[in-house]
């Protein structure tokens, strides 16, 4: 069965559940995912694996409610997501995400463009001031916060996109191959990074990759092939 | 602030188009305000003639135009000797031509009129006029172009004339124009014993009412009406506002289409960024709110721009001679208010179907092409 099961122990300490997720594209000529179940439970780290168009990607927008699975459910801490379940409020505060490319704003700074999501929640200035600035010394920019983009190194930029995606306090991290764009030592100390904050920070961090060595320092990798979960890899 | 940075920083991205956006609001907000403001100074100046000393004005009632009006002159008679009534005073409007000149207005007045007694006369004296068919006297204006003075000989139409006065008054219709004694000018447009209006002085003015009881009880085939009340109701006047601020709308809906395709274009080109704001929480009210933020301010810096412009351009126009008295460069504040709004009501709705494009971006899709 492709499934990565949960026991009755640790069944309320899972955060991010799908259920039989099945999602296709162009009106079902391309599938992608074809019923997947995946647990993911507070503070683990997982890296999913698989190659390129193995459905890691769709997984992770579906995790995060950008995209609707076309059949399955999804839950995110023990409640379903659907039309009704206000996105908002998920992408604002309980979810992060960090893309391959920084997707950063290219004519503002790293500050502001670390400030973005506290903008769009309306967070207190003061309360992102501190959060930003203990994410900044956490990975190293304290020092880059005027800097705009451009003047920054590809591994920094990557930096300041991790600090983005949790300066509302998400308890949930989606990394989508977040050191792919990366030279083989930025990537190491990027992906370092993204631990620490993983593990200071207490958040379940699901990462999709194709650098097995990476996959393997998490505390569980699990296998995707053909819009499957494949077979489950415990750590 | 960062919002705020963001509006801004998409219009400095792109400085060209944003610049040719703003210039397009600027020309339409300069265009409607010097059209509408020469209109309206045009319809001041021509309320000025009929009200000059005067509250009331009584003409043929359902006319659309007063040179087509008819009051005869027992009418005249009948109303100046109303118990609540100062002085009546017929005017006959006319358009003659000379040479150089075809539209010169005419006024047949008579001698105790307020235009010639209260005029400044540069040249010859008020008591001298009508005291013969063939006398005018001009305005300075109409005095230059024709080139007379005291004692000219003015061909006018098909008549010649002998001028014996130039008067100077503020008003630009009287400025170029002739006046004649109201007989002469009766002969003159074939119009005997009628004049066009008459110009009324009341007693007092709380007795307006039960004048105009009195008009329409005694004469049927006139109306009188208050100088305020003409001007809204008078329908050339009507005409000339409403073709003002139709051509006026006109440039500021040109103007509001340039704003949305600079935004569609805008959207266009930051679909991702926008997948990217919507990523980190932002609604689709906030992605709106930074696509009419963005044509706001554009249409905003058009009108700030376009207003300079209009005033500017006002400003050369009084300067020019042929103007004098017809352009008002006071601009009514009520003027400057409708043409920002408007501005600023053509710049959201240029920016109403790109806002509408971009909230619907899915971030999923314009991710899924990195």
């Amino acid at each position: 069965m492709n499934v990565t099961t949960s026991t009755a122990s640790n069944y309320a300490r899972v955060v991010l559940r799908a259920e039989n997720v099945w999602k296709s594209y162009d009106d079902g000529a391309i599938r992608v995912l074809n019923g997947v179940d995946f647990e993911a439970q507070t503070g683990q780290t997982v890296a999913l694996c698989g190659p390129s168009g193995c459905g890691k990607s769709t997984l992770l927008h579906l995790l995060g409610g950008l995209d609707e699975p076309d059949r399955g459910r999804i839950c995110v801490n023990a409640v379903e997501l659907n039309p009704h379940r206000s996105r908002l409020k998920l992408l604002r505060y309980e979810i992060g995400f960090v893309f391959q490319l920084h997707n950063l704003i290219p004519d503002l700074t790293l500050e502001e463009n670390c400030l973005i999501p506290t903008v769009a929640a309306g967070t207190d200035r003061k309360a992102a001031r501190e959060r930003l600035e203990r994410l900044t010394a956490m990975t190293g920019l304290s020092h880059r916060l005027g800097h705009r983009i451009q003047k920054l190194s590809g591994g920094e930029r990557q930096r300041t996109a991790l600090c983005r995606a949790l300066m509302n306090k998400p308890k949930i991290l989606l990394a989508d191959e977040p050191t792919g764009s990366l030279d083989e030592v930025t990537s190491a100390t990027v992906f370092q990074t993204l631990l620490d904050l993983a593990a200071s920070e207490g958040l379940t961090l699901v990462m999709a990759t194709h650098d097995r060595a990476m996959a393997m320092r998490c505390d569980r990798m699990v296998e995707m092939r053909q819009g499957r979960i494949h077979e489950p890899v415990s750590l | 602030m960062i919002f705020f940075k963001l509006i801004l920083t998409n219009l400095g991205r792109h400085r060209i188009r944003s610049l040719i956006s703003i210039a397009g609001i600027a020309f339409s907000v300069a265009a409607m305000l010097t059209i509408v403001t020469v209109l309206q100074g045009a319809v001041g100046m021509f309320s000025g003639i009929l009200s000059n000393d005067s509250e009331i004005i009584v003409f043929e009632r359902n006319v659309s135009d007063l040179f087509f009006s008819n009051v005869p002159a027992s009418a005249v008679q009948g109303i100046a000797d109303l118990p609540m009534v100062l002085h009546a005073n017929p005017v006959l409007f006319g358009i003659v031509s000379s040479e150089d000149h075809p539209i010169i207005t005419c006024f047949g007045v008579t001698p105790t009129d307020a235009r010639i007694q209260k005029a400044t006369w540069l040249q010859g004296d008020p008591l001298t006029f009508a005291k013969h068919s063939g006398d005018v006297v001009l305005g300075e204006r109409a005095a230059d172009f024709l080139k007379a003075r005291l004692g000219s000989q003015v061909q006018i139409g098909h008549g010649l004339f002998h001028v014996i006065g130039v008067v100077n008054t503020t008003n630009g219709f009287e400025d170029g124009g002739v006046f004649m004694p109201l007989k002469s000018a009766q002969a003159f447009f074939h119009k005997e014993g009628s004049s066009s209006v008459v110009t009324i002085k009341l007693r007092n003015k709380d007795d307006a009412a039960a004048f105009k009881q009195q008009v329409k009880a005694s004469y049927p085939n006139l109306t009188a009406l208050e100088n305020e009340e003409f001007t809204r109701s008078y329908s050339q006047f009507k005409i000339l506002k409403a073709t003002a601020w139709a051509v006026g709308g006109c440039g500021l809906l040109l103007g509001g289409l340039g704003v949305a395709n600079t935004m569609i274009m805008s959207v266009f080109t930051r679909i991702r960024e926008i997948a990217i704001l919507r990523v980190n929480g932002f609604s689709k009210t906030q992605i709106a709110g930074l696509i009419f933020g963005e044509s706001g301010m554009v249409s905003m810096l058009g009108a700030v721009v376009g207003l300079m412009i209009g005033a500017g351009f006002l400003f050369v126009l009084k300067l020019i001679p042929a103007l004098h008295g017809y352009v008002d460069v006071s601009i009514e504040p009520q003027v400057l208010l409708i043409v920002i709004l408007l501005a600023l009501v053509a710049g959201i709705a240029g920016a109403l179907y790109p806002a509408a494009y971009a909230v619907r971006i899915s971030a999923v899709e314009a991710l899924r092409f990195e």
